[in-house]
């Protein structure tokens, strides 16, 4: 897994609650076998319309905002734990999404895929909207090490939470697999042990 | 310390914790299928890492499974390819699967409780959210990604922060015809659809206490739609008796030690709770839902909520209903009976005694789906399979079918399909497709009427 510091961006606002994983990938692209190629289907019902056009309207397909932070509504990517809706959203460059909710189970995808997601506060989440539709060019900051995001040439900051040994895995590039494999001695003696209490 | 089911089953396994970090979690069961499977596997062997514990892990193909013709080989390039590459890499490390045509397959939250693999005080895992159907017998069950998929593989465990604990009591009587379908809607249209993020949920009171294991297992399944990651139910008389017995359940001995173990599970008396919510069973009614998550429910006598918000408007232009309206005499072309949430026999039960001597409205296409094998093989034994065919209802082979439309169960675009499945996400039954979540019985009853009735004028 790459390694994540820091890192600034312009944003895609999509202001919409409750986007779930379904919408970010639907469940006829689920059918590879690799994680790669997911991004050409990120919010494909959405980014097209039914013919197959592209649908203009779409942020994603609004010329005026480009960058690798998406900014969305609250509680993102609830629903299916298909981590293909991480895959998708990293496939397709993003690095950030910020909202101000996150399911569970898209949060450890995004986690185990080097996507950071970033809970704010309502309030700064539609401040953040407010700066990116009224100012495309608006430059999005995120530091892992000390926890914060800010809009860039402004005093609009906050900081976010992220567990301990996730942000660590993160600023280094590890994985759960290698630390896992590493307690393999413990967890011989736990099955030992659990065979006497009759789990 | 008073303790919580969730926390007995948690604690007893815990293999090693980090200093301010998450615990390290060991895991009884792991279910597999094959849309979140593959990639696990190629991480493994990219890394040349052995599959830890191939005995616990249990293999079935149904996301993406033909309902008709399964006789025949797969028609869909790309899902023969998934299906063929499960069947691979589970010769080729010793794990059993139960793959298309055998006699257990099934959808992995329905075969795996009636072979006896799930039983009360496990940890068992799948790449798959409604996972949570499992704590109907006093487990924790949960959804996982496939790269924790590729962690179970390679070390049986997993890393986790414990979640938060919460209850939901709901005590009384249930009226008649509100199934535990309703319940689980009811519950989530009170408590929105994050409500249990960050939780795992225990449902307790008599209305569950009373409540079949098929129930259960329909209410846990839901757990995830509010949030949760899953939800439990304390191991009881009820649950016991439904273990005993199944193919892979303990024997004999055995079973009575279990039985001993199971009956110290139970919340101890006193024990706290991070949140918890109170319900009467009297409030509840047969549900529909209007919108595009499942916390958009309502009673099917009632009206859709008017609300001055972009996200609800959003969902109801998708739906085409509006602020007010009732749903009650509207029209509906597609009615969908199966899932993990119910497609168990109880739920056929249910259906084939509403359906018994009507017949289907012309105007509908009914599709009714078993979980399993041995569900199907049920609902001929018992004659159902009779009454539906006679009442010109459509019987498939097992599946995950139009829950998720993975396969060529899709409902067209803008058509309404009364369903019984778990979501009703935008495009979820198929791109366009318009999914109002009910119980079976609501369900039977559309389908027979060609419309959305209100079924408690009905029963009576």
């Amino acid at each position: 897994m790459e390694k994540f510091t820091t890192f600034q961006s312009r944003a895609i606002p999509l202001d919409i609650e409750n986007i779930d994983t379904d919408q970010i990938i639907p469940a006829r692209f689920l059918k590879a076998t690799d994680r790669e190629g997911f991004g050409d289907n990120l919010f494909r019902d959405w980014r097209y319309q039914k013919n197959g056009d592209l649908n203009t309207e779409f942020p994603l397909n609004d010329t005026s905002y480009i960058g690798s932070i998406l900014v969305a509504g609250d509680n993102f990517g609830c629903g299916s734990s298909r981590e293909h809706a991480a895959w998708a959203i990293a496939d397709y460059g993003f690095k950030v999404v910020v909202s101000s909710f996150f399911a569970d189970i898209f949060k450890g995808n995004a986690l185990n895929n080097g996507i950071l997601p970033v809970q704010v506060s309502p309030e700064f989440l539609k401040i953040l909207f407010n700066h990116i539709t009224n100012s495309p060019e608006t430059i999005i900051s995120v530091n892992l090490e000390h926890q914060t995001i800010s809009i860039k040439g402004t005093d609009f900051s906050e900081s976010f939470e992220i567990d301990p040994y996730k942000k660590t895995c993160l600023l280094n590039g590890y994985d759960d697999i290698d630390y896992l494999l590493s307690k393999k001695e413990d967890i011989l003696a736990f099955e030992a042990k659990s065979e006497q209490i009759a789990l | 310390m008073k303790k919580t089911l969730f926390d007995k089953v948690w604690d007893a396994h815990v293999v090693d914790a980090i200093e301010n970090g998450p615990q390290i979690l060991y895991i009884d069961k792991h279910l597999i299928h094959e849309v979140t499977s593959p990639q696990a596997f190629n991480e493994l062997k990219d890394r040349d890492i052995p599959i830890f514990r191939p005995k616990q892990i249990v293999a079935t193909a149904d996301h993406n499974t033909p309902t008709t013709n399964q006789h025949l080989p797969v028609q869909d390039t790309l899902s023969r390819h998934q299906l063929e590459q499960l069947s691979k890499n589970c010769a080729d490390n010793g794990i059993t699967l139960f793959e298309l045509g055998h006699k257990y397959n099934g959808i992995v939250h329905v075969m795996a409780p009636e072979l006896g693999i799930t039983q009360p005080g496990m940890t068992i895992v799948c790449g798959d959210s409604h996972t949570s159907t499992h704590g109907a017998f006093g487990t924790i069950a949960f959804g996982i990604g496939t790269s924790q998929v590729a962690q179970v593989f390679a070390s049986q465990c997993l890393l986790l922060t414990k979640p938060k604990s919460l209850r939901v009591s709901v005590n009384g009587k249930l009226k008649k015809g509100v199934l535990p379908k309703d319940v689980i809607l009811y519950i989530i249209s009170k408590l929105g659809t994050n409500a249990g993020t960050g939780y795992f949920c225990e449902y307790a009171g008599d209305v569950f206490e009373n409540m079949s294991m098929e129930g259960r297992m329909t209410v846990c399944n839901m757990s995830i739609e509010m949030g949760a990651r899953g939800g439990m139910i304390a191991p009881d008389q009820t649950t016991f008796d439904y273990v005993e017995g199944r193919e892979m359940a303990p024997k004999g001995e055995e079973f009575e030690k279990k039985v001993a173990y199971w009956k110290t599970l139970p919340t101890d008396e006193g024990a706290t709770f991070d949140k918890e919510y109170f319900f009467d069973a009297e409030d509840i009614e047969p549900m529909v839902t209007y919108g595009t998550n499942p916390g958009m429910g309502i009673k099917v006598s009632g009206n859709i909520p008017t609300l001055n918000d972009v996200s609800f408007e959003k969902s109801l232009k998708y739906m085409d209903f509006k602020k007010g309206e009732s749903l009650v005499n509207k029209p509906i072309n597609y009615v969908f009976i199966g899932s993990c949430t119910n497609s168990r026999i109880e739920d056929f039960r249910v259906a084939a005694e509403y359906i018994k001597g009507k017949q289907k409205a012309p105007n509908v296409t009914a599709w009714l789906v078993p979980g399993s094998k041995l569900v199907e093989a049920q609902i001929i034994e018992e004659g159902l399979k009779d009454i539906f065919i006679e009442a010109g209802f459509e019987l498939r082979q097992p599946g995950c079918s139009a829950c998720l439309a993975m396969n060529d169960d899709k409902i067209p675009q803008n058509e309404y399909c009364v369903s019984t499945s778990n979501r009703n996400f935008e495009g979820r039954q198929g791109q366009g497709a318009r999914t109002i979540l009910a119980s079976p019985l609501v369900a039977a009853a559309t389908a027979v009427e060609g419309k959305i009735i209100d079924i408690t004028k009905h029963l009576n």
